[in-house]
């Protein structure tokens, strides 16, 4: 059994709604089209094809594109050791999906921190809290348009953040710029 | 005369079901007598290593609800590593699990390796090279577990013999890397320098000499009856429980589910080494600590096979290659730099860009002395990541505590904690 045949039962299952599965460096993606479906899908992967265990959940922004969020799920079985990952695109202006506790209870922690840090609601969570910053911080921080130098917030009595100093950084080289100054720009603004 | 009162023993394991049963929907728990008290933890306690609070709720000295409240070291880590190539990430990973920084960077280069497609290339001499450290790492952290955990429960005596074997470690550490503590010693594709002169010597030195200190812990805990007084039976984690959560490595393994990444997706050179996977039955706090006790031994005996068998010997006098030989990954070397085009153009590309990887993702889970280290990494081709989400053993292990610790006593908080053996900047990030 190896984790391209589970991935082709779980699509014979659920159909069109998942994609083809992808492999790169022997890794396979199922990408599900529709992201209310999620805790469907996943509840038949543990329950049918094993995935007993969640090691992540993770969020990227698409920033710049439609839809601007993808969730990624890190299934894993320890019977049969095979991984699966499994995507889902969720808009901005919706920026919610259907919880997964339900099915692992692991999702608990890794689904506030996504709330925490990416600003996505997962819908019947049992207790969506922000979990790494602290109550009443106003940011979203993993977001792309926020600076990685941080922007000033204050909560009176409780914490406060300024922007950090960073002396000339981040250093990485921009490829693509038209000239040296841009490509390589000792101090570049947090903005950009 | 004042009245005599009976004084009711509770029963623990009546209370604990209590606890741990939920109130019927739509209705809290009612604390008719008023008499729950909320207890703050940390988030600067000596047993919650690190900066962990937990908020208890207590029922007399019996935890009725813990609330763990992390993110005190937050760095923003994933956010940094957006900003920055591949390499120059490295020295952040020696500050997530700071207790095993050599197995953290071995477990990033590793992924990165995955993304560029040559993890299964890298030269038998680098490959058994980063066995050692990942293995040194771990009794490295092993070690500070055990010491730390025992003097929590009021045993100096092991804390001072196991730091005196870690400042061994350290001392290897040093001679390899240069540095004591954030040791950055890994490269995309290699290691930054081979092993210097003496220091295989060393390391076999070490070996001979920890499992004496090994023993010696054995004698003063395993069969000690305060130990297993306060440590059998208490924070059972069910097999079913452990896997819900998501647990890895130790406590895991501590429950009785054979699963170790070494075992069951070998990388590097593990398929070629002979070790055994420990694993308890219980799954109480002294099945945890016995798991790491023999992890440690494992880990030796892993070693000292790594010695007997390194590519080109202690030494090195065959010059067996300790990086890929790729210009376009690993950087020339700096007299090559100084007199040729071609190494030349490399290090400059390497330098301001960084390695370009392709597009692409990857999840890369390494054995780690705590559990399973993952990266993922999302590239859309370039020097740096889109997105670097890290995988952190401690953070998925400290998810339990809520479910683990109603029932118990108050004191038990201690054990519990350090049964776990988490760290705070690899939950935190």
């Amino acid at each position: 059994m190896t984790a391209l045949d589970l991935a082709n039962q779980l699509r014979a299952k659920f159909g069109a709604l998942l994609s083809e599965p992808t492999e790169f460096r022997g890794e396979i993606t199922l990408r599900l089209d529709e992201p209310e479906r999620v805790a469907e899908v996943c509840a038949f992967a543990k329950a049918q094809l094993g995935f007993n265990v969640l090691l992540d959940i993770t969020s990227i922004d698409n920033y710049g594109e439609t839809p601007r969020w993808t969730i990624v799920y890190h299934l894993c079985g320890l019977d049969h050791g095979c991984h699966l990952r499994l995507k889902t695109d969720v808009s901005e202006e919706k920026s919610e999906l259907p919880t997964v506790t339900g099915v692992w209870r692991a999702a608990d922690w890794h689904e506030r921190e996504v709330y925490d840090l990416m600003g996505i609601r997962f819908r019947g969570h049992p207790d969506l809290r922000r979990i790494i910053m602290w109550e009443g911080y106003p940011y979203h921080p993993l977001r792309k348009d926020f600076p990685v130098a941080g922007k000033p917030s204050e909560v009176p009595d409780v914490a406060f953040t300024e922007a950090a100093p960073i002396e000339g950084g981040p250093f990485v080289t921009k490829p693509g710029g038209k000239d040296a100054i841009e490509r390589e720009p000792r101090a570049r603004s947090p903005e950009t | 005369m004042a009245d005599v009162h009976e004084i009711t023993i509770r029963d623990p394991a009546a209370q604990a079901q209590a606890a741990q049963s939920q109130p019927p929907p739509g209705e809290d728990r009612q604390d008719l007598q008023g008499d729950k008290m909320v207890l703050n933890m940390g988030p600067s306690h000596p047993s919650t290593h690190g900066v962990l609070r937990i908020v208890l709720e207590l029922d007399g000295e019996t935890i009725t609800k813990a609330t763990p409240d992390i993110g005190y070291l937050h760095r923003g880590d994933e956010k940094i590593a957006e900003n920055m190539t591949y390499t120059q990430f490295i020295p952040y990973t020696d500050r997530l699990d700071y207790l095993a920084p050599l197995a953290n960077n071995v477990a990033y280069a590793l992924a990165v390796e995955k993304l560029l497609g040559i993890h299964d290339k890298l030269p038998p001499r680098c490959q058994y090279i980063r066995v050692i450290c990942a293995e040194l790492a771990r009794i490295s952290s092993h070690l500070l577990g055990i010491g730390c955990y025992a003097m929590d429960l009021g045993a100096m005596t092991v804390f001072l013999l196991t730091f005196t074997e870690r400042e061994k470690i350290y001392n290897l550490c040093e001679m390899l890397t240069g540095a004591r503590f954030t040791t950055g010693y890994t490269r995309i594709g290699g290691v930054s320098r081979d092993t210097p002169p003496g220091w295989c010597e060393a390391v076999r030195q070490f070996l001979n000499e920890v499992v004496v200190n090994i023993a010696e812990v054995e004698t003063l805990l395993t069969r000690n009856r305060i130990f297993m007084d306060r440590t059998r039976d208490i924070g059972v984690i069910s097999k079913e429980d452990a896997i819900d959560y998501g647990l890895t490595g130790p406590n895991l393994r501590g429950s009785g589910v054979e699963y170790d990444l070494r075992k069951a997706h070998p990388y590097l050179c593990y398929k070629e080494l002979q070790f055994d996977v420990p694993v308890g039955s219980v799954g109480d706090c002294y099945d945890r600590y016995l798991v790491r006790m023999e992890e440690m031994r494992q880990s030796v005996r892993i070693i000292h096979q790594c010695l007997d068998r390194i590519p080109g010997g202690f030494d090195n006098k065959p010059k067996e290659p300790v990086c890929v030989a790729d210009g376009k990954i690993v950087l020339p070397p700096k007299h090559k730099v100084l007199t040729s085009m071609e190494e030349l153009i490399h290090q400059f590309m390497l330098v301001t860009q960084g390695v370009n990887c392709p597009p692409g993702e990857v999840y890369f889970g390494h054995e780690n002395p705590k559990g399973e280290l993952g990266f993922y990494i999302n590239s859309r081709g370039g020097g740096t990541p889109y997105r670097l989400k890290i995988r952190s053993p401690s953070f998925c292990n400290l998810s339990i505590l809520p479910r683990l610790m109603p029932g118990h006593l108050l004191s038990d908080t201690t054990a519990i904690l350090g049964s776990l053996d988490f760290v705070m900047g690899e939950c935190d990030r």
